[in-house]
């Protein structure tokens, strides 16, 4: 196979947190701030989606910029001069984690309680009755449940879904405001909506609002021990697309199924077969 | 895309409403009777597609005829459009004039907003809820209703065969509303100084008939277009760079220069649109000008389209503006009729035509990146800039927003000339400008005024405050910032009001005497931001609610009480919403609810109220 070569990119220069660093044209403030290695924590953004830059967490001080700015999204100039972590930058990164805390289910998002500790943000400041988008879990096919309870907004199933990979168009933002919820048309459960199953609003879910009803089983049942997991990245054996697929594994049973971001040809999308399709691998009769 | 629907029928009035504003549907694949080549050949795909812009019109024509929209008529618009029904419940549910539930086919929109607030909004709710019944079916509070030198004030929507609106203002407080239908004020009836000589923006308000062409050119109307066809597009743009102008829409950003660098994009078409869209609580002024003087609208763009290179102008109408929307509709096909429009203008080979789109209750929708989204059909969300308008604008291209305001302003710099337009008002704030009073004051209205005036010759002329005494003044709308009794000085010009810490804004001045309670003002200012935020970032989609809850939790405290937490979340609240929002509405969701603590000393231990 030969892979077309990309023209050079012309360099440019800008700084970050006093540091001089020379990224390609074309990259994001986050683009340099890995350069450098400096951390700057992010929710919406996903490596194989465009940004939507809704959740603001990667905002960082540019000198000259009115307003901070999302790192995520916004494109390195020459001569830039960005603060990842400026006054200005960790308190509104502080209060957008405590806005979050305080109105989502962040228990299962990875690093979440982390960055709440090193920000100290204090989402219980709000008082009790801060108004949550708590409501019931969705669990209406025997595939993967929809806990919006963890819903952050982000957008990314619905970009997945749609025009950026998936095409099936099954969801969409309903609502405005506070009350803005993903949703199929009318509420519809997935079953009459447009979803094939494909789990790619899964595998780019940034909160575990989307999870495998294996992993949301398991969860419940308080037996889903990520420590005890393997995880074996293989060829999906379907068709000859030759996907990959990596295999969590707990207790010799696969728990769920996801894909490599960096597959030049899926970005870590699949169809049903090989997301949801391993259940045969394990049918076997429990007496052995 | 393969769209899957649920097999939900629409009825028959649903299905007409729909395909009087689409056409007939030309084959099955897109909702009309099966035929035997359908089920050989599929057809819509892009074709259908690329009419996703119809969407927003298409729910309109559910919405006017039913009242509201069901599943079988969302399915019926998805079918002939292909776009997702997901997708079309998302747009639907995203304005509030929409319902995806039924209701009755008349729904009473009261207005609960600050000038209604300051002349006892309070009073007329209780008596309607007496009358009605709670809140949410035959009737909704509302969001400024743009009728504020009426206050309180409420719009009743009918819909049916042929759609009704009736407006009611100076709703009587402690009695029952009398809803028996009346004829409307005059525009004029909004401006007090109709017929002043001294007037420029508003001199034909009263004295040129809405609806005449003839009128409006015998008013001095089209001599500035037959200028601006001497001077060619170039010259045109000179002149509006020369004169100084700054948008009045709220950003004030110099006209010429986004003219300009729009003309100069290599990418076609340009578009041209004008953003009518007029939410910002307190805003009426563009109302009056489109009802009033239609017809300066419409050769105002004809101009800046002109200059622009654009063949297509859209007016985004806010959907509560029903007198608006006829008599602009009116100006437009009598316009057109006579070649003011459309091929070939006046003989100069310049075509441009334009079209009204009406907004559906969202003030996001009022922001410019906003505006195109609705347009073409998706929810009313701000894009990220860059890309800038002015590159990537409407349909992906280059486009001009504008104001009302700010396009009726170019009538006058092409007819006097930009030297005598700059030489009206100061240096940095050129012409003339108009302010929207309401609240407590004794003539409220549209007032216009050279830049320069002060706050207090503004109030002079409007009457003076009513009631004891004068609190406060908020300038600039729910965006905008409270100056006090002892700041009259005030210059009202964009240098000016920045300095004093304040703003212009859309050039609303809501005036509130001793009798108002600021407690309730600033809660309904954290309500509209909350429920007008789009829901897109976080630190204005949860940040809004939260303001709004440590607003109510002060002010149940009595008076004098300790808050100094409460007071604390709203400033940390507040700086974030400020610093990290996407767009303008969170970033400035905070500056009168600040400004009122700071500088009025609302919530001071000192300050009982
Ligand atoms: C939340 C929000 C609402 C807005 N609403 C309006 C509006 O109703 N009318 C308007 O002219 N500009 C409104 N604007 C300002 C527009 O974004 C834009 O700056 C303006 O239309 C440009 O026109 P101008 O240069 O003629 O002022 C709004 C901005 C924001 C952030
Ligand atoms: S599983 Fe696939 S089709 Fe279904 S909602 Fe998720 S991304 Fe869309
Ligand atoms: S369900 Fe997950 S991916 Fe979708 S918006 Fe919510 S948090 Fe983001
Ligand atoms: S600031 Fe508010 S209105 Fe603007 S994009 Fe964010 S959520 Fe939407
Ligand atoms: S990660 Fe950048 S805005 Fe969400
Ligand atoms: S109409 Fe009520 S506040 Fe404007």
């Amino acid at each position: 196979m030969t892979v077309p070569l990309q023209p050079p990119r012309r360099l440019l220069e800008i700084t970050v947190d006093g540091e001089a660093v020379r990224v390609p044209e074309g990259s994001t403030i986050l683009d340099a701030c890995t350069a450098t290695g400096t951390g700057v924590p992010t929710l919406c953004y996903g490596d194989t989606l465009t940004p939507k830059n809704a959740c603001r967490v990667c905002v960082v001080e540019v000198e000259g910029s009115r307003t901070l700015v999302p790192a995520c999204s916004r494109k390195a100039e020459a001569g830039m001069v960005v603060g990842t972590s400026t006054e200005r930058a960790e308190h509104s990164r502080k209060v957008v984690l405590e806005l979050l805390a305080s109105s989502v289910d962040l228990s299962t998002t990875p690093r979440a309680a982390e960055w709440i500790e090193e920000y100290g943000a204090r989402p219980e400041r709000f008082g009790p009755d801060a108004a949550t988008v708590e409501q019931p879990v969705k669990v209406d096919n025997d595939l993967y449940v929809r806990d919006y309870n963890k819903c952050i907004l982000c957008y990314k199933c619905v970009d997945a879904c749609g025009d950026q990979w998936q095409n099936s168009f099954a969801i969409a933002v309903a609502g405005r405001g506070f009350d803005a919820t993903i949703s199929t048309e009318h509420d519809a459960p997935l079953t009459d909506s447009a979803c094939v199953y494909c789990g790619n609003c899964v595998e780019v879910c940034p909160t575990g609002a989307l999870s495998f009803k294996s992993e949301f089983d398991m969860r419940t049942a308080g037996t889903w021990n990520e420590a005890e997991q393997t995880r074996t990245t293989t060829i999906c054996s379907y068709c000859g697309v030759g996907c990959n697929l990596t295999l969590h594994v707990q207790e010799n049973r696969i728990v769920k199924v996801t894909s490599p971001h960096d597959n030049p040809v899926t970005h870590g999308n699949l169809c049903i077969k090989g997301r949801f399709g391993f259940q045969h691998v394990q049918n076997v009769a429990s007496d052995g | 895309m393969d769209l899957r629907f649920r097999d939900v029928e629409p009825t028959p009035e649903e299905r007409a409403a729909i395909d009087a504003v689409l056409g007939p549907p030309p084959s099955a694949w897109e909702g009309g009777a099966r035929t035997e080549a359908d089920l050989r050949f599929a057809s819509g795909g892009h074709a259908a597609r690329e009419r996703r812009d119809q969407l927003l019109p298409a729910l309109h024509a559910v919405n006017d005829r039913i009242g509201w929209i069901s599943e079988g008529a969302l399915d019926h618009i998805c079918r002939r459009l292909t776009v997702p029904p997901a997708e079309a419940y998302g747009v639907a549910t995203f304005y509030s004039l929409f319902s995806v539930k039924p209701r009755p086919k008349r729904v009473l929109h009261v207005c609960t907003d600050l000038a209604c607030q300051a002349r006892g909004a309070d009073a007329v709710r209780r008596s309607v809820e007496e009358q009605y019944g709670p809140p949410g079916v035959s009737w909704t509070p509302s969001p400024c209703l743009g009728l504020c030198e009426r206050a309180p004030a409420a719009l009743a929507l009918e819909a049916g065969e042929t759609p009704k609106a009736a407006v009611y203002g100076d709703l009587p407080h402690d009695e029952p509303v009398d809803l028996t239908e009346r004829d409307e004020p005059a525009a004029e009836a909004a401006v007090p100084q109709a017929g002043d000589p001294s007037l420029v923006l508003l001199r034909r308000i009263g004295r040129a008939d809405p609806a005449s062409l003839d009128d409006y050119r015998a008013n001095g109307g089209y001599a500035a277009l037959r200028r601006a066809f001497d001077l060619g597009p170039a010259g045109v743009i000179r002149e509006v760079l020369e004169s100084g102008l700054v948008g009045r829409g709220g950003a004030a950003f110099p006209t010429g220069r986004k003219w300009e660098a729009t003309a100069r994009q290599p990418d076609h078409p340009h578009y041209l649109v004008c953003n009518a869209d007029e939410s910002e609580p307190g805003t009426f002024k563009d109302r009056v000008i489109m009802e009033g003087d239609p017809y300066a609208l419409v050769e105002a763009m004809t101009v800046a389209a002109y200059a622009v290179g654009c063949p297509k102008g859209f007016i985004y109408l806010r959907g509560e503006y029903p007198r608006a929307l006829r008599r602009l509709e009116l100006a437009i096909a009598t316009a057109r009729s006579r070649g003011f429009l459309g091929d070939d203008i006046l003989g100069h080979g310049f075509s441009f035509d334009i079209e009204i789109r009406r907004g559906a209750g969202a003030y996001i929708c009022g922001e410019e990146t906003a505006i195109f989204n609705s347009i073409e059909g998706h929810r009313g969300e701000p894009r990220t800039k860059p890309p800038f308008p002015v590159e990537k604008g409407l349909f992906g291209k280059p486009t001009v927003v504008n104001n009302v305001e700010t396009l009726v302003n170019v009538l006058p710099i092409l007819t006097m000339g930009a030297p005598a337009y700059a030489a009206v008002g100061t240096p940095s704030s050129t012409g003339t400008k108009l302010f929207c009073l309401s609240g407590s004051v004794h003539r409220p209205g549209i007032y216009e005024l050279p830049f320069g005036a002060t706050l207090r010759d503004l109030l002079e002329l409007a009457g003076g405050a009513t009631g004891g005494g004068l609190r406060a003044v908020l300038l600039g709308g729910a965006a905008g910032a409270f100056v006090r009794a002892d700041e009259l000085d005030v210059p009202l010009t964009f240098e000016g009001t920045r300095a004093a810490g304040a703003t212009l804004g859309s050039g609303v001045v809501l005036v509130l005497d001793d009798t108002v309670d600021m407690a309730r003002i600033l809660l309904r200012i954290a309500e509209f931001f909350r429920d007008e935020s789009c829901g897109q970032c976080v630190p204005c989609r949860v940040g809004t609610v939260r303001q709004e809850e440590a607003l109510h939790r002060i002010s149940r405290r009595p008076p004098g009480a300790d808050s100094a937490d409460d007071l604390t979340l709203l400033r940390d609240v507040g700086r974030a919403m400020r610093d990290a929002s996407i767009c303008g509405l969170g970033q400035t969701a905070w500056n009168a609810v600040e400004s009122a603590i700071d500088r009025l000393g609302v919530f001071s231990p000192s300050e009982a109220k």
